[in-house]
């Protein structure tokens, strides 16, 4: 399921910190899991999240296996100019996941 | 004068068998004993996982199944379903007790002419986050009728059955001993307010069933299967010990 939900004000003033709450709907597998049969559970995660704004990265993370599931990740940047805000998640086993928003910056 | 006595005696343990039952005013929502930070996830839609949930119902809700999506009857969710989550379980027209996942189901089979859905797969699992989530903030109002009565006295005889190898009841927990703690955890008062709830336990979304499960399976006694009428049961006395509370739905739980 690659479903995500971000949240960022639609308006900020110039110069101003604004806050974003991402969530990504993902199992997070961590691959040291065995099933009831005793085989091993590969490792389904997402690794790489990013966030750019008007195409500069504002922010990254790198996942490990050590964070809960349907992860939620909180920044903060500088409004700096109107424009569009790309967050794409990149994972294991081929996952991508990518929401864009609009921020008008007055 | 015998016959006196054994009246007492009876009016003394019918008495004693619910004296232990928490006061309408004095119920507490789970919600109440969770951590600040939990709370605050709770009551973001942006923080709150649940919500991933909702949003795939949505999705499932304008989905053609078979003859017809659940929009093309129902139409506006949040409009046609409020309130609905409040009501269940309930009797149907033909008698049957069901419960929300399985009224869903019985729509599947019966209108849209397609398979139910598997208890606690994700699908119905996200779709009755979908048509709980406009009943949120109202109160629980389960209608006790002729129909209704035999299955919630049932419901509250499964509550005060000590059962499993503890030799448990849930209402010596979740009645009696409700706000002082099993090993590191409060014992909560056991109010259905929030489900399907996303439980950090679990990484998930999950059904009132499975909490019940979790918890015959700490008193190490043997859970009935999704859907068994005694689950349902044993669902419609909590609701109906829940009447007045507020729905949560998609609650967050630890």
């Amino acid at each position: 399921m690659a479903r995500t939900v971000v949240n960022m004000p639609a308006q900020a003033k110039r110069g101003e910190i604004i806050e974003i709450k991402t969530l990504a709907g993902h199992t997070m597998e961590t691959g040291f899991r065995h099933s009831e049969r005793g085989e091993a559970i590969p490792r389904d995660i997402i690794t790489q999240f990013v966030c750019t704004y008007n195409g500069v990265e504002v922010f990254r993370a790198e996942l490990s296996p050590a964070i809960a599931a349907n992860p939620l990740i909180t920044f903060t940047t500088v409004a700096t100019e109107s424009g569009t805000l790309e967050f794409k998640w990149l994972g294991d086993k081929g996952f991508t996941a990518a929401h864009s928003a609009k921020l008008n910056v007055v | 004068m015998k016959r006196g006595v054994l009246f007492t005696a009876a009016a003394v343990l019918v008495a004693a068998a619910f004296a232990g039952e928490i006061p309408l005013a004095e119920r507490r929502s789970g919600y109440d004993f969770m951590s600040r930070e939990t709370r605050a996830m709770q009551d973001d839609d942006a923080t709150n996982p649940g919500m991933l949930w909702v949003l795939e119902g949505e999705s499932l809700w304008n989905r053609k199944d078979g003859e017809r999506s659940c929009a093309d009857c129902h139409r506006d969710a949040a409009s046609s379903m409020k309130g609905v989550a409040t009501r269940y379980p309930s009797v149907d027209a033909t008698g049957r007790l069901l419960n929300l996942e399985q009224r869903i189901n019985a729509c599947r089979v019966e209108r849209q002419k397609v398979p139910a859905l598997a208890f606690e797969g994700r699908e119905l699992l996200a779709l009755t986050a979908y048509v709980t989530r406009p009943s949120r903030g109202l109160p629980i109002e389960i209608k006790v009728d002729e129909k209704v009565r035999p299955h919630l006295e049932a419901g509250r005889t499964a509550f005060h059955r000590r059962q499993g190898q503890l030799n448990l009841s849930c209402a010596q927990c979740h009645d009696e001993r409700s706000g002082i703690k099993l090993a590191g955890n409060t014992i909560p008062q056991a109010h259905p307010t929030g489900y399907p709830i996303y439980r950090l336990e679990w990484q998930g979304v999950g059904s009132l069933q499975r909490r019940l499960r979790n918890c015959y399976i700490g008193v190490r006694a043997e859970p009935y299967a999704y859907g068994s009428p005694e689950f349902v049961e044993l669902e419609l006395y909590l609701m109906w010990r829940a009447r007045g509370m507020k729905l949560e739905t998609p609650a967050v739980r630890p």
